[in-house]
């Protein structure tokens, strides 16, 4: 076990990162940024308004056209160098995600760094290989396509996991030759610039520029800029609306990551045998506290065959119950704090109304006083409810460590339970028969079906959203061109007219 | 009881909006990171249509003309059993509601319809 210091490299103050030096915000305020560990304020924050962002929309956009001319190597070199500086600083990078978001420091450690590490590095090799396209439409006549970059982009990125998220956006757009404007999340602004301290000198100036402040005053400029080729937002519904609607005022593509309900399905042959499947299985049932739960596709609806419901439901009881919450900079801490004040009260009105609509709390159900300098901090026991798939606990996303369980007779009916839901971002099947397994994973409308694995999110597999969850694919090369146009030279070769005039 | 109602602290959070962004509406989120929470904006700010329910016309204290709280449609029918009462609570906020620069934020509570 190891028990990190809590982090000292932080500034006093982080203003907005403009054309490659730090400015201070126009309007001259700031905010605080208070450690969901403890609740202490830790560093204060650039509260950007529309005059920022139209500064770092003039530095974009005067950084665009040459970043955009740079070579494919050139630029894939860069990405390199990134993730080459944020390998050897792991650990400091680790420990600050950590102290931001509340996270236990064995995830950022060994999944949210590493993650955002190897992304740089498929998207500089992605950008590498891409090929542009030649149809011979005639002898005479060819269609030749080639991928431009988009101009100017405006990424704007969540709280659950400040640098991967933000390297999710970043690292398809910056490769496919775009200058950024990037907004932080205002619960986890500075995560993202001790990151920036490490690689700022890698980039051209102008070519990533960083706004902080509130979505209604920087947020909302930089989605309703005409000066924005397209958007880009991970969140919730009534954002990604408000989002595509001001994209609609400017005929802008949008790509939106709005979240789920991802249910995780475990069919008898499960508990076949006591063996090292099974014991994968219960960590898969588990897997809903991963993050506190703060993940898009949290599974936070568990599915369970009725021939051994009661069996596997009290083995995932009893695995539940042994995940240790506590400090988020011990190592051996599985489960650390929710993000935010907020998130805190919004998780413990769900686990209100959930007992209200009868849902039984098998395991957990209450906020977690870890005593000392945690007691500030925003903890909650991880949750485990026994009710319907009707009830409002297994429709909305809670965001926290919740799961709520149900039974299913069959194959159809577990399909049944596991479409009827808004949402369609991720989904879990596990079964030793693959035909089941495949059957079920091609009938579940989601994006991502773990099939005998959950959470998983490596580079080269595409992650987005079916139905309410969503539009765009990322963390794959196709999510390049949502960062590219298309230009189609239509080249005749041949020297004689048509004979129309 | 109203399907939406709201707590005296919202109240005046509203109120206090009301003075300095004009008239307002709400707009029930759903989906990840600050979803499940209402959202509130400038009234005719967020653009709602065919796919929403208007659940209530809010008649706050001290504020001229009703709060309209509306929800898309297709959540309703999954909340239509409960009802709904707006209260604030500290925090970061986020998405584009007016009330996270106060440090702030608006919160649903639930109970059960009668």
């Amino acid at each position: 076990m190891t028990r990190y210091d809590a982090p000292t490299h932080w500034q006093s103050r982080y203003d907005h990162y403009i054309g490659g030096e730090y400015v201070k915000p126009q309007g001259g305020a700031y905010f605080e940024n208070p450690t969901p560990v403890t609740g202490q304020t830790f560093t204060e924050v650039a509260r950007g308004t529309a005059p920022d962002v139209e500064k770092a929309l003039d530095a974009a956009h005067g950084a665009a056209d040459a970043w955009g001319r740079t070579s494919v190597a050139e630029r894939a070199l860069i990405l390199n160098r990134i993730a080459d500086r944020m390998q050897e600083n792991l650990e400091s990078l680790a420990i600050a995600e950590s102290w931001e978001n509340g996270k236990p420091v064995r995830e950022t450690l060994a999944a949210d760094i590493p993650l955002a590490i190897d992304h740089f590095r498929y998207f500089a090799g992605a950008i590498r290989a891409q090929e542009g396209s030649l149809g011979e439409l005639d002898d005479d006549t060819v269609a030749y396509h080639f991928h431009e970059p988009l101009g100017v982009v405006g990424q704007i990125i969540p709280w659950n996991f400040p640098i991967l998220m933000a390297t999710w956006k970043l690292a398809p757009a910056l490769a496919a030759g775009n200058a950024v404007v990037l907004k932080p999340a205002e619960q986890t602004p500075a995560s993202i610039h001790y990151w920036l301290s490490l690689v700022a000198d890698l980039l051209p100036p102008g070519v990533l520029n960083i706004v902080n402040g509130f979505g209604v005053e920087a947020g909302k400029p930089l989605a309703s800029s005409a000066r924005v080729a397209k958007v880009a937002f991970t969140g919730e519904t009534t954002t990604g609306r408000l989002i595509m609607q001001y994209a609609s005022e400017n005929i802008k593509p949008v790509t939106l990551e709005l979240g789920g309900k991802s249910p995780n399905i475990f069919f008898d042959d499960v508990s076949a045998a006591s063996d090292d499947f099974l014991d994968k299985a219960l960590e898969g049932f588990t897997m809903f506290a991963l993050n506190q739960g703060e993940v898009c596709t949290c599974p936070s609806r568990a599915l369970i065959q009725q021939g051994h419901y009661s069996d596997f439901l009290a083995a995932g009881v009893a695995r539940t119950e042994q995940i240790v919450q506590g400090h988020p900079l011990d190592t051996d801490t599985m489960i650390g704090a929710q993000a935010s004040n907020d998130q805190l009260e919004k998780i413990l009105s769900y686990l209100d109304i959930g007992r209200k609509e009868g849902a039984k709390v098998l395991t957990g159900g209450s906020r977690a006083d870890l005593g000392g300098e945690l007691s500030g901090g925003y903890y909650v026991e991880p949750t485990i409810f026994e009710g319907d798939n009707s009830m409002r606990i297994f429709q909305e996303e809670i965001f926290g460590p919740v799961v709520s369980v149900t039974s299913f007779a069959d194959l159809d009916d577990a399909v049944k339970i596991a479409n009827d839901t808004l949402y369609g971002l991720g989904a879990g099947v596990w079964s030793r028969d693959m035909n089941t397994a495949y059957r079920a994973g091609r009938a579940i409308q989601a994006g991502r079906v773990w099939t005998n694995c959950y959470h998983a999110y490596p580079a080269h597999a595409a992650f987005g959203g079916y139905k309410q969850s969503g539009i765009g694919r990322e963390n794959h090369k196709m999510m390049l061109e949502h960062y590219q146009q298309t230009k189609n030279l239509l080249v005749s070769y041949s020297t004689k007219k048509l004979g129309f005039f | 009881m109203p399907v939406v109602s709201v707590t005296p602290a919202a109240a005046e959070l509203i109120r206090s909006l009301r003075g300095r962004h004009g008239p307002l509406m709400f707009h029930q989120s759903g989906g990840c990171c600050d979803g499940s929470a209402p959202m509130c904006f400038p009234a005719g700010e967020f653009r709602t249509g065919s796919s929403d329910v208007l659940l209530a016309s809010l008649a706050v204290d001290g504020v001229t003309e009703p709060v309209e709280f509306w929800m898309s449609k297709s959540q309703w029918e999954l909340w239509k059993h409960t009802t709904l009462t707006v209260d604030v609570v500290p925090g970061r906020g986020s998405g584009f509601s007016l009330e996270a620069p106060e440090g702030v934020r608006f919160l649903i509570r639930s109970h059960l319809a009668p």
